[in-house]
């Protein structure tokens, strides 16, 4: 009983006896999420227009953050080393179309996945090195990004929010909203999208694949370089970032792997899940529940709905 | 010539190559040193790794290596990870190495059964599995200066003395974050056995490694949990993320003490507010000890080490000196205990049992004050010494403790037991037959 009790009682309870705490755990949660969105946005970008799992994905953000402040280190201004970094993800989106994805089209989606993980290892080498295994330190203020707290009083105690984590939630939204616009009102972008229902059909009436898979990498660069400051600016740039992305599996699996705004979603449900699941239910089991749980939540997607919340179902006929 | 006969003739001169690289030749002495300059750990091992490679390059360049013989240095990069430490063991093995460092509490507790069988001593330098410090168990096995056991005693000390006495830590509550693998519960069993004794309440926060930079989970524990005190038992990126995570929820620094392993980088990058974080050390930071300087002149200035030059002397890499130290004394003991130039593994473990750093050798050493004495025997491995407390001043490291001595009947009795236990666990674990010096 006494087990029901923590389980079912004790933390609503808790929820009702200091709704601060509550409020600062959603707020965390949902900083967490909108971050976890923009490592998934990167991936579903590629996703759409290729069909490729880019398992690089994570060492990208590792790699755009390094450089822009491997760059600043050399003296660089920061903003025109935020335009270099730009120059050089547009570099490796070229790279990779040519390199990797032009001479492998038309081979298997697990070739093509495979050639992802040899475009992680390659970057992991490439970016130790260019700039060493040392942790760096983000160039927030010279990016003029805010820092400090603030401490209101809400529900009944104080609730602090990072000046960080609102820029973070605050830039991710227009990103967010940019790509949905350029996705659904510009040219390009409606071309991307064609190209992602059919590469047969998107040829047939003139859209050249290989311009397309440019454009996509480099937009998931993009992603990638603002994932790597904000992510960066929280708690420093080093290899160990890439794990994070891992993180973005399961934002996937609930969103869909074709759909930016199930990818939002998604990212939400996972940050405010594990921050909220570990804070009320984590003492249950000793703690560190953070680590599996949105794994648990997506497997529970993928019996009932395996197409993601916002995924496109697929019907093949045998 | 085409680009696939310039290919091909590339990869065989890198085979050819390849033959011609450091071996283990009949009159050097094989150091191979485990070291992770790659990865989410790589912000701690390099450094160490910096200072392990430079002591031992800097005796091979000063003094022809250690009594004449050359110091073949060969590096095996595991990226902490425990199976690639098995497989660089492995790789290893064959080439006669004198001592092996696994730099991982993870990949040493394989090891340890290993190492009696191919007769190869371990060095794992207050790391690893702290019952290991009983010789009479673990012939093959040292752990010198303190076990995690030590440190963990050595922070609730000084805990208890900045509340009046260890009587005064009833009712207390002390947060315990540490890395979820090996090395990060190692200390856990003592730490719950002392919590039982002295009646303060301990609340354990996990950090997994793939969350050692996404720890706001654990800090909103911390919030809802309010410890009056809080331990880190961290490696890696972890403690920077972990100080970070710190100063973001306001969690008093002055009440946030660590084991030995953080770095000037880890403290730095949580800005002014990481004024106040402290940590145990045992030895000093800095290069105005005479072997640093020798260190300076022989091998950073050379171009013959990978750290940069400012990196020379920070806690980490002077960590990675202090380990190289012990692994020159015990092959410098071996020679002497031998007669023999060329020694073995078994003889640096006899070399090992017989360390004795006082103030005398270790100014002879040219590391005077550097860091406090200390002797092995072939029943401590350990020596079980005191650590000190330092302190964060916003720059740099500050003393703020006279030597803290663990607690050694509390973690002597916990460490017979663990070890009995051991031997029992792991059937036909051998009774040591290894002799012991007259000088151990």
């Amino acid at each position: 009983m006494d087990i029901l009790y923590k389980a079912f009682v004790e933390p609503f309870l808790f929820m009702s006896e200091a709704p601060d705490l509550l409020l600062q755990t959603l707020w965390e949660g949902l900083v967490s999420g909108v971050l976890y969105a923009l490592i998934a946005l990167g991936f579903v970008l590629i996703f759409k227009a290729s069909g490729v799992f880019n398992f690089a994905q994570g060492i990208m953000v590792v790699f755009a953050a390094l450089t822009l402040v491997g760059l600043y280190e050399k003296g660089v201004p920061a903003l025109l080393a935020l335009l270099l970094t730009a120059g050089v993800m547009l570099l490796l989106a070229i790279a990779v179309e040519r390199i990797v994805l032009r001479p492998l089209v038309n081979q298997p989606d697990i070739i093509l996945f495979m050639a992802t993980f040899g475009l992680t290892y390659f970057l992991v080498g490439l970016g130790e090195l260019v700039f060493g295994g040392s942790p760096k330190e983000m160039i927030a203020d010279a990016l003029y990004l805010p820092q400090g707290t603030t401490e209101l009083t809400l529900l009944g105690g104080p609730v602090r929010f990072q000046h960080l984590d609102i820029a973070a939630a605050v830039i991710a939204s227009i990103i967010i909203a940019a790509l949905a616009v350029f996705f659904s009102r510009t040219r390009i972008g409606r071309a991307l999208r064609a190209v992602a229902d059919s590469h047969k059909a998107a040829l047939s009436v003139g859209i050249s694949l290989n311009q397309i898979w440019v454009i996509v990498w480099f937009a998931a660069g993009i992603v990638a370089l603002v994932a790597g400051i904000m992510w960066g600016a929280r708690s420093g740039v080093s290899f160990s970032l890439q794990i994070i992305a891992l993180k973005a599996l399961p934002v996937l699996i609930l969103g869909g792997f074709t759909s930016v705004p199930g990818a939002i979603i998604g990212g939400l449900i996972v940050g405010v899940g594990e921050k909220v699941g570990e804070f009320y239910w984590g003492p249950l089991v000793g703690g560190g529940i953070d680590t599996w749980l949105a794994y648990v939540i997506a497997l529970l997607f993928l019996l009932y709905r395996p197409q993601g919340l916002f995924g496109e179902r697929i019907i093949e006929r045998i | 010539m085409s680009f696939r006969s310039v290919t091909l003739g590339l990869a065989v001169a890198t085979l050819m190559g390849g033959a011609t690289l450091p071996a283990t030749a009949q009159d050097s002495i094989y150091v191979p040193l485990f070291t992770y300059r790659t990865g989410p750990f790589a912000g701690s091992g390099m450094h160490i790794a910096d200072g392990m490679h430079d002591y031992l390059e800097m005796l091979n360049q000063r003094d022809g290596g250690i009594g004449g013989v050359k110091l073949v240095i060969e590096e095996c990069e595991t990226g902490y990870d425990t199976k690639k430490g098995v497989e660089c063991y492995e790789a290893v093995k064959g080439k006669n190495p004198v001592i092996v460092n696994p730099w991982s509490t993870g990949i040493t507790l394989p090891l340890i059964p290993r190492a009696a069988v191919d007769k190869i001593p371990i060095l794992s330098m207050a790391y690893g599995l702290s019952a290991s410090a009983r010789g009479d168990i673990f012939p093959w096995v040292f752990n010198p200066p303190s076990t995690y056991w030590d440190g963990m005693s050595m922070i609730i000390k000084y805990i208890g003395d900045k509340e009046g006495g260890l009587d005064k830590l009833k009712g207390k509550k002390i947060g315990f974050l540490h890395l979820d693998a090996s090395f990060g519960k190692e200390p856990i069993p003592l730490l719950e056995e002392l919590s039982k004794e002295l009646g303060f309440e301990v609340k354990l926060y996990p950090v997994a490694a793939q969350d050692m930079q996404n720890q706001s989970s654990q800090w909103l524990s911390v919030r809802r949990d309010r410890p009056d005190y809080m331990i880190m038992w961290g490696w890696g990126s972890m403690n920077g993320g972990a100080i970070k995570e710190a100063v973001r929820s306001g969690y008093p620094m002055d009440k946030f003490l660590s084991v030995w392993w953080p770095g000037e980088d880890d403290a730095r990058s949580g800005g002014a507010g990481a004024k106040g974080f402290k940590m145990l050390n045992w030895h000093g930071v800095g290069t105005t000890y005479p072997a640093l300087q020798d260190i300076m002149k022989n091998v950073v200035d050379k171009g013959l080490s990978k750290a940069s030059k400012e990196k020379v002397g920070e806690l980490l890499y002077n960590r990675g000196v202090y380990n190289s130290l012990l692994i020159a004394e015990a092959i410098a003991n071996a020679q002497k205990l031998t007669g023999k130039k060329v020694v073995t593994g078994e003889d640096v473990r006899r070399g090992m049992e017989t360390i004795k750093l006082d103030p005398a050798r270790l100014k002879a050493l040219g590391l005077e004050g550097f860091a406090d004495e200390i002797a092995l025997s072939c029943v401590d491995h350990n020596g079980h010494r005191p650590a000190f407390m330092q302190e964060w001043d916003g720059s740099k490291w500050v003393k703020i403790s006279d030597p803290i001595a663990p607690m050694g009947d509390r973690v002597r009795a916990q460490l017979e037991a663990a070890a009995k236990d051991y031997a029992e666990k792991n059937a036909g674990w051998p009774k040591r037959a290894e002799a012991c010096d007259k000088a151990s």
